[in-house]
């Protein structure tokens, strides 16, 4: 008998090791044979733990697992009262378009072999037949972007790096997923980390980098744990190494941890932090990818980034292209989270309606209540109402809506959200997890908690003055913390400004 | 002074295990604060003088992350989340709870050391919040109830 179970961080949470242990237990006592896999997360998080049994016609799966419900699953499966059927056949995964998590939630992720048959090292092998250029042609073709959230041309950030000249050149992983909403880089970590190896070494090779750093943050022991695993398979098994592949070039990696700070989920503070510095931001230019790690030209790219390479390179640019909706091709895994009915990773082409999403896919919210804004893209993205539902999943789209879709995070709130607590939020926010290096965030956080408590005392006059602050902070701030703080604070204050009106509403 | 020339001893075997590392420091110091539960004020000349920096700027990089603490904490340390997609489902309510029945605010240790109250800013459970990270263990989807009977768990 041969049952799945994810380690994933999400299902842990919600008790998956507890029912690991009492499916070993009732295993032993009747006598049964049991392969339990802890694999990744199918990314339907209401359903965790949920348990896959592997049958005649594919794999069952039984959800959400409680311990009462484990001895059943030694009997007639059928009868099973958390029964959900054939996980293939779930809705929520078969409308899905799986590129980067193709394997995601079907393999053990520790195991190179059920790697290798699910199509994996296919991209890497291709690509060691090609010349750097050719590479990096094909990364550009794909129309990939940065999915950190940034959406820059991956191609180019290597074009750049790969025809600088220096003694040493890196690739960086950013894995400093600090924004609420997302875990897609997380569950990609934990559920498929041969992925992300095989995305490096191909950057390794496209660029002419010999090593590579996966900053990992020190929030998610799980993802750093399989992480450090695979790459110590993956060196043993040479994917890894002086030749990689047996190719001749060399690429090798290391996991680090990060330590607490969210400012470090920037490209110039990571770097800084890697080297064992203060995580404050630096001025650019210098690009990182002329001048990064060491002062070495280096390839900073999101852990979806990278893990997006391997199935580009094993399909083709030009199949990857393929999905999305004007400049945003390939595509997203949609991370649906707070009070949401059916929240979890949903990984589409680019181009549904935010609509589409909040209301179709993740089933309206938890408490039942009516939604009363999203906020899209983490701490740095803006809330959205009801009425801007139409805006389609896109950089552009959402960019033009005032919005951003970063590292496409969603969180929806119910009618119960004050939407002054939330602008209030972003600023304190941004205070505390402020690097210190240029006024507008630093300075400029503190005064906007200070002018959003004068708004809540029903000071009206306050309004224009965070305005007007939320202005420096964009035009002025080093990098995205301070900048995009005025995204939610903003959003929140244009969409819902009877949240702010705290005088009128005493008076009347 | 024998216990700080002990840290010293074992400061020193850790810095021998990062020789020629690449970007060292912070390494060193979460497996510093591995060994000692914190990073005790005496290591940091040592570190400093291994890596060829400052003391002040030793000091400067273990105060400007979160996770590295000066003094030690509590015998159970609770982290709850404070991020976004947990306020969404009543984290701030939950923390308000949690520092009502532990007489604590954020950062804060119990005066008879038994347990330190931190927040927490993203466990990536942003599906199933809100969360908490009790003593090194990820819980999902905690409410005032479930936070008393984790409390419970740790007398």
């Amino acid at each position: 008998m041969k049952i799945y179970l994810p380690l994933d961080s999400a299902a842990v949470a919600l008790g998956a090791d507890e029912i690991a242990h009492a499916i070993e237990k009732h295993a032993h006592a009747k006598g049964v044979a049991v392969t339990l896999v802890r694999n990744g997360s199918r990314g339907m998080v209401w359903l965790e733990p949920m348990v896959e049994v592997e049958g005649p016609k594919g794999r069952l799966a039984f959800g959400p697992m409680t311990l009462a419900d484990v001895p059943a699953l030694f009997g007639d499966l059928s009868a099973h009262p958390k029964a959900l059927g054939l996980t293939e056949d779930l809705p929520w995964l078969k409308a899905q378009t799986r590129l980067t998590f193709a394997r995601v939630g079907v393999i053990d992720p520790l195991s190179l072999d059920d790697y290798k048959a699910q199509g994996g090292l296919t991209g890497l092998t291709r690509a060691l037949t090609m010349d750097k250029a050719a590479i990096v042609a094909e990364v550009t073709a794909s129309g990939l972007r940065g999915r950190g959230g940034a959406g820059f041309p991956t191609g180019i950030k290597w074009k750049t790096v790969s025809e600088a000249l220096a003694d040493r050149k890196y690739i960086v992983c950013n894995a400093d997923e600090g924004d609420s909403a997302t875990f897609a880089d997380r569950m990609l970590m934990e559920g498929d980390p041969f992925t992300l190896i095989e995305g490096m070494a191909i950057a390794g090779v496209a660029c002419g980098a010999t090593k590579g750093f996966v900053y990992i943050r020190s929030e998610y022991p799980v993802a750093v744990r399989v992480m450090q695993d695979a790459v110590a398979i993956a060196q043993a098994a040479g994917v890894l190494g002086a030749s990689v592949l047996g190719s001749g070039h060399a690429f090798d990696m290391e996991v680090r941890v990060g330590a607490g700070s969210y400012v470090c989920g920037e490209e110039t503070s990571l770097l800084n932090s890697l080297e064992g510095k203060r995580g404050v931001v630096r001025a650019k230019p210098p690009l990182p990818a002329l001048q990064g790690f060491m002062g070495k030209p280096t390839v900073v790219n999101n852990v979806i980034s990278l893990a997006s390479i391997p199935v580009i390179f094993e399909k083709g640019a030009e199949f990857y292209k393929g999905f999305g909706l004007g400049r945003s091709r390939g595509t997203i895994p949609l991370q649906i989270a707070g009070n949401v009915k059916h929240g979890g990773l949903y990984e589409i082409a680019f181009g549904l309606t935010l609509g589409e999403i909040v209301d179709t896919i993740a089933g309206g919210t938890a408490s039942g209540r009516p939604v009363k804004a999203v906020q899209v893209g983490g701490p740095l993205g803006a809330y959205f109402p009801r009425a801007l539902f139409d805006t389609p999943f896109g950089y552009e789209e959402f960019a033009g809506k005032d919005g951003l879709i970063g590292h496409a995070g969603l969180t929806v709130f119910d009618d119960s959200a004050d939407m002054l607590v939330q602008a209030r939020f972003a600023m304190e926010f941004c205070a505390i997890e402020s690097c210190g290096k240029c006024t507008p965030c630093r300075i400029g956080a503190v005064r906007g908690v200070e002018t959003v408590d004068r708004i809540a005392k029903g000071d009206t006059a306050a309004i224009p003055l965070l305005t007007d602050l939320c202005a420096t902070m964009k035009a002025g701030s080093l990098c995205a913390l301070g900048g995009f703080t005025p995204y939610p604070v903003l959003s929140a204050l244009s969409h819902f400004p009877d949240d702010f009106n705290r005088m009128k509403e005493a008076a009347e | 002074m024998l216990d700080s020339v002990a840290t010293i001893a074992r400061v020193e075997d850790i810095l021998s295990r990062h020789d020629g590392m690449e970007g060292a420091l912070l390494p060193i110091l979460h497996a510093i604060q591995a060994e000692f539960g914190h990073v005790p004020q005496v290591a940091l000349p040592v570190v400093a003088k291994a890596m060829n920096i400052s003391r002040a700027e030793a000091h400067g990089v273990m105060s400007f992350y979160h996770d590295f603490r000066e003094e030690p904490a509590g015998r159970h340390v609770i982290k709850l989340c404070r991020a976004e997609a947990c306020q969404a489902m009543g984290a701030d309510r939950v923390a308000d709870h949690a520092k009502k029945v532990l007489g604590l605010d954020w950062h804060e240790t119990a005066k008879d050391g038994s347990v330190t109250l931190d927040p927490i800013f993203c466990l990536g459970l942003c599906a199933c919040g809100p969360a908490a990270l009790i003593d090194g263990k990820l819980v999902g989807r905690v409410d005032e109830a479930k936070l008393d009977s984790l409390l419970e768990g740790l007398k």
